[in-house]
């Protein structure tokens, strides 16, 4: 582990959907920059998991503390941590009616109060980060795929957030640009930042994990380092799950 | 033109349509039909008219539109009539998408006393005719609050079109992507800063094709007002008559003058729809 100071610690999470269990008496913690990589067959609540870190979704019971700030339903500084806990979505969900640098710049100006300036030369330079720094006056319709997810990332970037959390990023994409993305993710991983992924990329969690969990039917089966999942996982379940996805 | 002609097209030709769909479907019957109609419709007014007896005067009309002076032009009844029609228009237009907003943002506050309250509200408007409305306003609200005709009209008219208009908000602002509110927040945007960076720009091309139908219908709706003797184009048009006894002329005139308006608008909205025709 790289860091030893806990970022994101969750204890005895439980969450609902009406009657649907989703995440069972979840134990959890990320360690200040750390690379977890979580997967699990679909519906198994990894999504749910980290949705929950930065409040997209509420835990029904349990106790979640993000980097010193407990997170529950009503706590009043979940704005606070969302400008810390940046989110990168399957779907990008950039803003369609904005360019490629007003995406980046208007959280900065409107939620941090950067000057316009400030805001623009900050996001031109994460732009160059995820080597789209020509793109910056398009709109996202313009953009193949992979471009618009890079500028999902920078957008997350510009907030100078402490921890990334990513969402199937490469879900979405055409075969042929989940690399680029993947490129993008593993120099950020280089940077020491802290980061929290849901992806069924297992050359990428070979290559930039330093911890693996296995989620199944809302429950954390197994948190293993690479080496060990890989090779010996622990849960019979795990080794079944990966035998199924790296047949090919 | 004909398609079996055409350089590049290798394969069979496919059937054409039957003789008789393709001559209704032609450019030049429809156009014909069209003028034969129309055509109709204006010679049998006119008979008709003529054999009641009328008579047309046209040439008294147009005074009442413009006219030149030793000052210059001036303008008719009719064109100052449709001046206070604009104004009392587009103040209630102006307070109506105020009102729609704030209900509609009330109905998707997920709160129960506020969808409680929106729903109350819809439900009670929309189910009074607008003369009502018009009636309650001015005979029971005014006298109590102590508001003259003109504020009574404005008040009637904004709160008749605000049900219409909050739902089309709502269903506006519904139609932008769940996501799009998922990434707001996740930048830490507060809900208000998501609706007027995020939501709202992008609800506008969902609402304007029916936020002008609404526009349009409450340039026509606002003639009702003229019952309390509100001056207004139909006021001023009723005004004409009284004195004059050219029904038919000034009728017709204010017809076409409200269609002139409405026909502008929805021509303007059309290019705005283009302009904000942005592809996801």
């Amino acid at each position: 582990m790289t860091g030893s100071t806990p970022i994101i610690e969750a204890t005895n999470l439980d969450k609902f959907y009406g009657t649907f269990h989703a995440l069972k008496d979840v134990n959890l913690t990320v360690h200040s920059g750390q690379k977890m990589v979580i997967c699990g067959p679909s519906g198994s609540g990894k999504s749910t998991l980290i949705r929950c870190f930065n409040g997209l979704e509420w835990h029904n019971s349990g106790k979640l503390v993000i980097d010193g700030i407990e997170v529950h339903e009503h706590s009043k500084e979940i704005r606070d941590l969302r400008q810390e806990v940046g989110m990168v979505f399957q779907q990008f969900n950039l803003f369609p009616h904005l360019t490629v640098l007003e995406n980046l710049t208007i959280g900065p100006m409107k939620v941090r109060k950067i000057s316009q300036a400030q805001a623009e030369e900050t996001a031109r330079n994460y732009l160059q980060r995820v080597h789209i720094p020509e793109q910056a006056d398009k709109y996202p319709a313009q953009l193949s795929g992979g471009q618009q997810q890079r500028v999902a990332i920078a957008r997350s970037l510009c907030m100078e957030t402490r921890i990334m959390l990513f969402d199937e990023p490469t879900s979405a994409l055409d075969p042929e640009m989940i690399n680029e993305v993947l490129d993008v993710m593993v120099e950020l991983a280089e940077t020491g930042m802290t980061m929290v992924v849901v992806t069924h990329e297992m050359g990428f969690a070979r290559k930039v994990a330093d911890t693996m969990v296995f989620m199944e039917d809302g429950q954390i089966v197994e948190v293993s380092p690479p080496e060990q999942f890989f090779t010996n996982p622990s849960s019979e379940r795990c080794r079944m799950f990966l035998d199924q996805i790296l047949e090919h | 033109m004909s398609l079996t002609e055409t350089p590049g097209m290798k394969g069979q030709p496919l059937p054409q349509p039957p003789a008789i769909q393709r001559f209704f479907g032609s450019t030049v019957v429809s156009v014909a039909i069209y003028v034969i109609v129309i055509g109709m419709i204006v010679w049998g007014s006119f008979t008709g008219a003529q054999n009641m007896g009328y008579n047309w005067q046209w040439y008294r009309v147009p005074q009442y539109i413009y006219s030149f002076t030793d000052d210059g032009f001036q303008f008719g009844e009719l064109l100052i009539g449709l001046g206070a029609t604009l104004q009392l228009s587009i103040t209630a237009f102006i307070l109506a998408s105020l009102l729609g907003l704030l209900v509609a943002l009330l109905r998707l506050s997920g709160l129960v006393i506020g969808s409680a309250v929106a729903i109350g509200y819809l439900e009670f408007i929309r189910n009074i005719p607008l003369l009502v409305l018009l009636y309650l306003f001015y005979y029971v609200l005014g006298p109590i609050f102590g508001f003259d005709r003109y504020t009574a009209s404005i008040l009637t008219l904004a709160v008749f079109h605000s049900a219409l208009i909050s739902e089309i908000l709502r269903a506006g602002i519904n139609a932008v992507h769940k996501g799009q509110w998922e990434a707001a927040k996740s930048i830490g945007m507060s809900t208000g800063q998501t609706y007027r960076y995020i939501i709202l720009p992008q609800s506008v091309r969902f609402m304007l094709p029916p936020m002008t139908g609404e526009v349009v219908h409450l340039v026509k709706s606002s003639a009702i007002v003229s019952v309390i003797a509100v001056a207004e184009l139909t006021t001023f048009g009723r005004n004409i008559i009284s004195d004059t006894y050219m029904s038919f002329e000034i009728w017709f005139t204010v017809a076409m003058v409200y269609m002139v308006v409405t026909l502008i608008l929805s021509v303007g909205v059309s290019y705005l729809e283009r302009r904000y025709a942005v592809d996801q």
